[in-house]
């Protein structure tokens, strides 16, 4: 028996960025599949081009920076981030929406900072509030779920309209989204939000055949999907348990809040956890490991921003759903955060700042 | 270089008051959102800058140095006011247009900056070309990104010249292309600073290309000493 010696560290994990960008994104694919079933393929196609003008443009931005392409390629950062914005479009979305906010989201957000690790924002988020501020129409034309669609959508009509505008019929992106009687049918949040405006109050606009006793069809189900690819990346520590529960806490919190003090004016929590984009942010866009803040303590309170914004929004913004704008808010806070919340050193006492 | 040569290097170029020098800020961003209302507000600055640089350097050495500031902004907020009675008179849809924006003119510090650093220290003659060449500057700067963001936005270029130019101009417009939306974000005031951001950062990589020319050219140079600030040209 030999006992060789080796200096530390004894145990090392096979954790390099790619893996983990890697891991991540197979986490999504439950709640892809879901979202592919109740929205059709044209979410497969918006992910197909993200994911191709995102590793394009890394390429391009690596060239003119004088980096290794192939190196900094591997780290699937460029095509995490395509494909969480893809997973964020209106399934029907023209090409050039999808372009634009990648190119937009690779080359100005992460590249013009200094690319992977120096980027403050988000990028697919930072891509997504670009694309929702130019293009409101497209970027809000969301396809209601497979069952209550009026025209059958096969795979050559999303493509169709992806990349012309109409299907091979000929009906646009407004007719497919409208329902039987010619109304635009909106998204669970978009309803809840002109519901109230229009003075409804929560129970009579969650009656209606949009939501058929949940938090509307294919958007609970989709979160669901999300919320379980999170607890297998919670499993596997890919990500941390902090930023995910305090998002959701402070969500719950805030919503049962409000309601305490106006029942009727604010959709339900549950309407808040299962519908929009909730679950996927909380599990997979939240706990970006460059934009979120780095401490414990600090993934807390993260998480607890963000949790504030997306109800205020969601209650009082311009917009139905509010993570990108939560998520580039809090972005800004994370280096004040980081800096209040720093760990005490072993061996060392609490300074006080 | 001679002194024209070099004021004109230094304010077209070196210290060019929109990129370089980052004064003015305001209207830049806030008006640029079409060429030609670009356009409008940097000749109305260029008129001012030179003008005002004129009279400066004429009472420069009646005005007593505590005073300075406020008798240098009495004449800029004149001068605004004619250029403010001018465009109301002649062009009166564009100063509709640039609204607020023609009377904030005496708060542009590119004006007052010149003013002080150049004018009151300069002679006539100098401090005309001075006033010329960084409203030009300044004038080439809200153009060009006047008709980026007029290009990204809306499609067209040079759309509504004859607001600024007369009939003559009414079919100047060049449809770039038709969407059926818009790159509103451009148009906007974020799509603003991230523009002139990429803007400077072009001028930046220019800068660096000319210097290697220049150093190519020279190879025996003598270490130079590392500023942060631009080069102060009254100095």
């Amino acid at each position: 028996m030999s006992f060789k010696l080796a200096s530390s560290p004894h145990t090392r994990k096979n954790n390099k960025t790619g893996n983990v960008m890697l891991q991540v994104g197979i986490a999504c694919i439950p709640g892809i599949a879901t979202q592919v079933y109740y929205f059709g393929m044209g979410v497969l196609i918006q992910i197909l081009l993200c994911c191709l003008v995102a590793v394009l443009t890394e390429a391009i931005c690596l060239k003119l920076r004088n980096r290794p392409i192939k190196h900094y390629l591997d780290d699937n950062s460029a095509v995490l981030s395509a494909l969480l914005l893809a997973i964020c479009l209106p399934p029907l979305a023209p090409w050039w929406v999808a372009t634009i906010g990648t190119i937009f989201a690779i080359a100005l957000v992460k590249h013009a900072f200094g690319g992977l690790g120096q980027n403050i924002f988000n990028p697919a988020m930072a891509g997504y509030v670009v694309l929702l501020i130019s293009f409101p129409l497209s970027m809000t034309s969301w396809l209601p779920a497979a069952s209550l669609i009026q025209y059958d959508l096969s795979i050559t009509d999303t493509l169709y309209t992806i990349f012309t505008g109409y299907t091979t019929q000929g009906y646009s992106v407004s007719q497919l989204i409208a329902d039987i009687d010619g109304f635009t049918m909106a998204t669970p949040l978009d309803a809840v939000k002109t519901g109230i405006t229009a003075g409804y109050t929560s129970d009579e606009i969650l009656a209606g055949n949009l939501f058929d006793n949940g938090s509307g069809i294919g958007w609970m189900q989709v979160n669901i999907a999300y919320l379980l690819g999170g607890l297998y990346l919670l499993k596997t520590k890919f990500i941390k348990w902090q930023i995910p529960v305090s998002f959701i806490a402070s969500l719950t919190f805030f919503c049962l809040l409000a309601q305490g003090v106006s029942t009727d004016t604010v959709a339900p929590v549950w309407i808040h956890l299962t519908s929009g984009a909730t679950m996927l942010a909380a599990f997979f866009i939240l706990t970006d490991p460059v934009s979120a803040s780095t401490t414990n303590k600090g993934r807390l309170v993260y998480g607890a921003l963000v949790g504030f914004f997306v109800f205020a929004i969601r209650t009082w913004g311009g917009y139905p759903d509010a993570v990108a704008f939560a998520v580039l808010l809090a972005n800004m806070c994370v280096p004040l955060i980081d800096y209040y919340t720093q760990p005490r050193v072993y061996g060392h006492t609490e300074v006080n700042k | 270089m001679t002194p024209i040569q070099e004021l004109s290097w230094q304010g077209l170029w070196k210290n060019n008051p929109a990129l370089v020098q980052m004064l003015g800020l305001c209207p830049l961003l806030a008006v640029t959102n079409t060429t030609i209302n670009g356009l409008g507000l940097g000749i109305a600055t260029l008129f001012v800058m030179i003008s005002s640089n004129i009279t400066v350097s004429i009472v420069r050495n009646w005005v007593p140095s505590e005073i300075r500031i406020p008798v240098f902004v009495m004449i800029i907020a004149s001068l605004v006011t004619i250029i403010q009675l001018l465009m109301n008179a002649y062009t009166y849809e564009l100063y509709q247009t640039l609204g607020i924006f023609i009377p904030l003119i005496v708060t542009n510090c590119a004006i007052i900056g010149r003013a002080e650093a150049f004018a009151s220290k300069n002679n006539i003659k100098l401090s005309a070309i001075d006033g010329l060449m960084m409203g030009l500057g300044f004038l080439f700067v809200l153009v060009i990104l006047g008709a980026i963001r007029e290009i990204l936005g809306s499609g067209t270029l040079l759309a509504g010249a004859d607001l600024l130019l007369g009939p003559i101009a009414q079919t100047w417009t060049v449809e770039i292309f038709r969407a059926d939306e818009s790159f509103l974000a451009a148009i906007l005031p974020p799509g603003a600073f991230i523009l002139m951001g990429l803007i400077i950062a072009v001028k930046n990589m220019l800068n660096k290309r000319i210097e290697k020319l220049v150093v190519g050219e020279q190879k025996t140079q003598k270490a130079e000493r590392v500023r942060v600030t631009a080069d102060n040209i009254s100095s």
